[in-house]
């Protein structure tokens, strides 16, 4: 616990555009266990995106910086798998070969060829998709294609794994059964997890601790809300559980007293509840 | 068809195609007088006005030749091509013939071999400009791939090559020509030389000439590819030659390959201009010493390379576009 695994030490990035510089993010700081399943949630445009790219190393910050396992991140790294918003899956390569391209790349060495295809299958399984396996992107769903996705960022058994808006293209079935299978095989690995999301209760049914993040520009943690729910947890007994429900409603509160006043977010604690029913727990601003 | 038939005629057509229309249904037979029936129906009116409207042009050699005149050549042509090879066969049996016997008397005796020296016919030119032609072309693809994919991949560079890319692409072959000629005889001497001049100047011609698309549509497809996928590429730090390989080049293939057959076009008309005007050997001098000899027959003969021009193009692009739906991931 003295030596965070990772740690984002204020972090701001500025963007140059035509119109001189946008502060996208603001002395952003962080630490996060090994093993935590950590969501990002915030509104539309804040920066998430852009916090995961810096974690990831494809963007530079312009001032602080990362630290992961006692090294800087200065440059991508397999370690660090991404899962793209929009499935970055090769157009030209099948459903196997997408796979088989980042397999490839980071066990040749460790695997035999038989061993890299059973590996391939295994994974592929994981997210349900084994049977498209010689199916090419075009010819699959963008939730099919998303699944592959994840697929591949599992395959290279990263020790953070990095999604951003994993399950957002997905339908509601696929995507319970996807937060499942993500659950336990982050238990199974013991990765740490760094999640972007819009869905309010997929954040507090997976993460160990919720990151909010106030409106942009110039976007800072605006609160950090721990997540104590045993594991493994099911969704149907979750949903009366009145820790679970009280976690909801803070998220919430936070995202609806933010969209209405920008400026006035201090952890203030009404006790009175925000109406909500979970038909508006799901923000559904995306760009 | 509906378009192009009043309803009376279509029943007719109906009844006289019943045997098909059992056979095929409606939209199937439909699609297929759509890719056969209306080209054929064009190029029938094509030839009826041309027969019609040439003997209407006279020129000093006559009239103008008609389609039965062009096919009439066309058979001699062939027929000429025979000949001649029935010739050559002779020549080289009985050359064979002649060295057998001397090295038969003095097996040490040198026999020389020669080449049939007779007059290269139609066809024989027809596969000189097809292999010049593709010499060019391949020589214009080595250079305008790799180039088009530093040129995408470094933005620098492209901004400092962009401008002479602009300045050379609509340079007419007539005009690189000379130098080319000039160069070449320079340049390449050799006492036992691999290739003919006249064969290199018209090869280098048309690889001046053809590899600007090319070059142009690798670069533009190189920097064009998906961020999201360059990004995997960093996440995976696939080396330089592998995301050139696995990444850059698959993902810039179809532009890649319009830009080839762009180019292929272009190689095709250029090597035709610059023979005539190289006086090389191919079709471009055929036509050009058919021209000079001012025959009664030199304008159907004329006309039939022409045709045989325009043909061999269109089954080049075919070509192209056949091995470009092998390799294109996007067809
Ligand atoms: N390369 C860039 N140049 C200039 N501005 C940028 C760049 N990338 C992002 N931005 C700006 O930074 C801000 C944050 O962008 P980011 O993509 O991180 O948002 P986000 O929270 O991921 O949004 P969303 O939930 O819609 O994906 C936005 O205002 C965006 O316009
Ligand atoms: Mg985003």
């Amino acid at each position: 616990m003295t030596k965070p695994h990772l740690e984002l030490t204020g972090v701001e990035m500025a963007f140059d555009t035509p119109k001189g510089s946008f502060v996208a993010l603001d002395n952003i700081n962080l630490k996060i266990k090994k093993g935590e399943f950590v969501s990002l949630i915030g509104h539309s445009g804040c920066g998430k995106s852009t916090v995961l790219n810096i974690v990831a190393g494809l963007l530079q910050a312009s001032k602080g910086g990362c630290i992961l396992d006692g090294h800087e991140i200065n440059a991508p790294g397999p370690e660090r798998a991404v899962v793209f918003q929009n499935h970055a899956l090769m157009p030209w390569l099948t459903v196997y070969e997408n796979v088989d391209l980042a397999v490839q790349q980071v066990f040749r060495k460790a695997m035999t060829k038989q061993e890299r295809r059973s590996w391939i299958h295994h994974n592929l399984e994981l997210v349900n998709m084994a049977h498209a396996a010689n199916k090419r992107p075009g010819e699959i769903s963008g939730g099919m294609a998303q699944r592959v996705g994840i697929a591949r960022a599992l395959a290279m058994k990263p020790s953070v794994l990095l999604m951003d808006e994993p399950f957002g293209a997905l339908d509601a079935l696929t995507r319970a059964h996807l937060q499942d299978s993500l659950m336990s095989i982050q238990q199974d690995l013991n990765n740490t997890v760094i999640m972007i999301t819009h869905d309010v209760d997929e954040a507090v049914l997976l993460s160990d601790r919720i990151i909010m993040m106030t409106n942009g520009p110039a976007a800072a943690v605006g609160e950090d809300l721990a997540i104590n729910l045993e594991r493994p947890r099911n969704r149907v007994t979750l949903a009366d559980d009145p820790t679970y429900v009280h976690y909801r409603q803070e998220v919430l509160k936070f995202l609806y007293e933010k969209q209405r006043k920008l400026e006035n977010i201090a952890p203030h604690r009404n006790k009175k509840a925000t109406g909500t029913t979970s038909k508006h727990s799901a923000l559904t601003a995306k760009t | 068809m509906s378009t192009l038939l009043n309803p009376s005629s279509e029943t007719r057509l109906r009844g006289g195609l019943k045997v098909l229309t059992d056979r095929f249904s409606v939209a199937e037979l439909a699609q297929a007088s759509k890719q056969l029936l209306l080209p054929m129906v064009g190029i029938l009116i094509f030839l009826g006005v041309w027969h019609l409207a040439a003997p209407q042009v006279n020129t000093s050699l006559g009239t103008f030749p008609g389609p039965v005149q062009v096919w009439e050549q066309s058979g001699q042509l062939w027929q000429e091509h025979l000949n001649q090879r029935e010739r050559a066969d002779k020549f080289v049996t009985m050359q064979e013939e002649r060295n057998a016997r001397i090295l038969a008397e003095d097996p040490n005796a040198k026999v020389r071999i020669r080449g049939y020296p007779g007059a290269p016919t139609f066809l024989d030119q027809v596969v000189t400009s097809l292999v010049t032609v593709m010499a060019g072309f391949l020589l214009a693809t080595a250079i305008a791939v790799p180039l088009g994919i530093v040129l995408g991949l470094n933005r620098h560079l492209q901004a400092a090559i962009n401008p002479l890319i602009q300045i050379f692409k609509p340079v007419s072959p007539l005009a690189w020509l000379p130098l080319v000629t000039m160069v070449v005889s320079a340049t390449y001497v050799s006492d036992d030389p691999m290739f003919e001049k006249s064969f290199l100047t018209s090869m280098i011609t048309v690889t001046l000439c053809s590899l600007w698309p090319t070059l142009i549509n690798t670069g533009v497809g190189v920097a064009a590819v998906n961020p999201d996928l360059l990004n995997v590429s960093r996440v995976l730090q696939l080396s330089f030659w592998t995301h050139v390989r696995k990444v850059v080049l698959p993902s810039s293939i179809p532009i890649i390959f319009t830009g080839l057959r762009v180019s292929l076009g272009i190689a095709w008309m250029v090597l035709i201009a610059a023979e005539m005007l190289a006086q090389s050997p191919g079709l471009g001098k055929f036509v050009w010493d058919e021209f000079q000899n001012g025959s009664s027959q030199s304008l159907s003969r004329i006309m039939a390379a022409v045709l045989a021009i325009g043909f061999i193009g269109f089954v080049l692009d075919r070509i192209m576009l056949v091995i470009q739906k092998k390799i294109a991931w996007n067809e």
